[in-house]
């Protein structure tokens, strides 16, 4: 089975040198793109391939790509890459970054070529210091290299990129967010339209993309798209890395296909649940998504599949619910840490958000009132999406929303005076 | 004004090389405020006020910036910050566990520095190590696989006096 992502990662994580990376194959795609193909084909060929954003949203890159204005007329472009990997239960970017910097600088060259951008920027969170060293080694090696500066593999094509790396909060990952931070400001989200592929950093046309993204991107023009289509198992195309976190015998990250049912990564790759737990529901994609049960274990691992459930598969880095763990308090935990990130931008979310940590904590003190629970109903609505000017309240409603669905009973149970002194 | 309250020439020198890299000055305010963080520990209202003089910002569209972000201090902290990840997966298998330990070692609680000036205790959001969790970040050094015990062994590494509490 092709793993391109991680095909070089080596098991001690340490980083794939320049000289390994090219005899791996790297570089070819972007020789491949500069010199083989127009701009135009290489957005068409991303198209063509269905990659679909690894951030979250699982928007197809190809279309983002293709909303950017081209010409001469055009003028100043910029990439992006969203590296601000920061939501609770998420890790697979820092995987990429440490062990196989050259696949990210690659990709992003390419799509820099794609969309006639000069500069791009690496919008690394601050606490990645390990990612941040690795990319700085990478991006002078590329230099040297050929690969980025001022005549790309000796062709007009010039491109820098800088690093950024960022000093924390978890909204810098909000695409027009980071936009803002990037520019010096503080990181409120902005009013969409316009896009940022047509008003973006700096009112310039911007594409921003997640790291493992870029990182398919050299493997779709190296090997062609019904190489990459036909990495997918089911309705969408390619590989993505997947991870699970929690009480599992053995937590991590695998690169597997797209269409993989969720049982192969718990129970198979994760080797299923510790001795004396059981499994009582998961977050399929990081904090933000909604709880899904053991019942959906044979979904496969596709963006719209795991939609129509009722959930998202976000980032396909997974959070086990044990039946030790208390639900109430798994959703206060992450409720808190998005009420204390919430920028305070909009009234939903700045207010909305303590008001549920406050109703959380009173009921897991035992002074919750029975309406608390329509209470909160009401504000994971309040806090839904087309209320809010970004995706975090949004996110912070959905674990909320579908646990009180789900482990309705946990809830309930707290209302009774007896069982306030209930241990997690 | 005293020389300490004034950026150094290199202080000054980082922030013009960071400011070269984007069209408009004021879009290295955040790598500047790091920078002051790196030389001094923590970035005072008068350092503040040099720094965005030097970046064509207002003090207080700066500090507007430096108050934004969770690893920009605007007060005092230890030599050592300590970072515990309190998110989601640390949470499930025992980070207050660990983060109790460390706040009985040291004597202090989140948000403190020991009356030493060696240590601060923060809370941090995910560290992208869940797989590996619990975790905690010295510095720019992360811990993985904390649990209790590890932590008596792991404070020697930042100073002797931890030992003797």
């Amino acid at each position: 089975m092709d793993k391109p992502l991680t095909q070089n990662i080596k098991p001690d994580r340490s980083p794939v040198t320049l000289d390994e990376y090219r005899r791996a194959g790297g570089y070819q795609g972007l020789t491949k793109a500069v010199t083989e193909m127009a701009p135009q084909d290489v957005i068409a060929a991303v198209k063509d391939s269905g990659l679909r954003g690894r951030g979250g949203a699982g928007f197809p890159t190809g279309v983002k790509w293709s909303l950017v204005p081209q010409g001469e007329s055009a003028g100043q472009k910029y990439v992006v890459v969203n590296a601000d990997e920061m939501e609770p239960g998420t890790f697979k970017d820092r995987l990429l970054m440490e062990a196989d910097p050259h696949q990210l600088v690659e990709g992003v060259a390419i799509a820099a070529y794609a969309v006639q951008a000069d500069t791009a920027y690496i919008f690394l969170r601050g606490e990645y210091h390990l990612p941040a060293r690795r990319l700085e080694q990478a991006l002078r090696e590329a230099r040297d290299g050929g690969y980025i500066g001022e005549h790309v593999l000796g062709s007009d094509f010039k491109l820098e990129i800088h690093l950024h790396t960022s000093a924390g909060r978890y909204i810098c990952g909000e695409e027009t967010a980071l936009l803002n931070s990037l520019e010096g400001k503080r990181a409120i989200p902005r009013a969409k339209p316009p896009f940022p592929q047509v008003s973006g950093l700096w009112g310039r046309p911007t594409v921003v993309n997640n790291v493992e993204t870029f990182c398919n991107v050299p493997h779709v023009i190296r090997n062609g798209v019904d190489w990459y289509r036909g990495l997918g198992r089911g309705e969408d195309t390619g590989t993505k890395l997947f991870g699970v976190s929690g009480r599992v015998r053995k937590p991590g990250l695998w690169e597997l296909p797209m269409g993989t049912p969720i049982r192969v990564l718990i129970e198979e790759c994760a080797g299923g649940m510790r001795e004396g737990v059981a499994l009582r529901g998961f977050l399929p994609g990081g904090a933000s998504t909604d709880f899904l049960l053991p019942e959906h274990l044979d979904l496969p691992m596709d963006y719209d599949a795991i939609m129509k459930a009722g959930s998202r598969l976000g980032t396909g880095t997974m959070i086990v619910l044990d039946d030790r763990t208390c639900p109430v308090r798994l959703v206060l935990n992450l409720e808190r840490f998005f009420a204390r990130e919430s920028c305070g931008w909009c009234t939903p979310c700045r207010d909305g958000l303590p008001w549920v940590v406050a109703i959380l904590e009173d009921l897991l003190a035992g002074k919750g009132r029975p309406e608390d629970l329509d209470q909160l109903e009401q504000l994971a609505r309040l806090m839904g999406p087309g209320n809010t000017f970004c995706a975090l309240a949004p996110g912070a409603a959905e674990p909320l929303q579908s646990a009180l669905k789900f482990f309705r009973a946990d809830f309930e149970r707290y209302l009774k005076p007896a069982s306030s002194a209930r241990v997690a | 004004m005293s020389e300490a309250l004034v950026l150094n020439e290199q202080e000054t020198a980082e922030i013009l090389a960071a400011a070269g890299h984007y069209p408009n000055k004021s879009a290295a305010s955040v790598e500047a405020l790091k920078i002051v963080q790196k030389h001094r520990g923590w970035v005072s209202d008068e350092v503040l006020k040099s720094v965005a003089g030097l970046l064509d910002m207002s003090p207080d569209e700066l500090d507007g910036v430096a108050t934004f972000y969770n690893l920009v201090f605007r007060r005092p902290v230890g030599e050592n910050v300590i970072l515990c990840c309190d998110s989601v997966s640390c949470w499930m298998l025992g980070a207050d566990r660990i983060r109790e330990r460390l706040s009985q070692r040291l004597g202090i609680g989140l948000g403190e520095t020991t009356a030493d000036g060696r240590y601060t205790l923060l809370p941090i959001v995910c560290l992208g190590a869940c797989d590996r969790a619990p975790v905690l970040m010295v510095g720019d050094e992360l811990y993985e696989d904390v649990d209790e015990s590890k932590i008596d062994e792991f404070l020697k590494r930042y100073g002797e006096a931890w030992t003797n509490r």
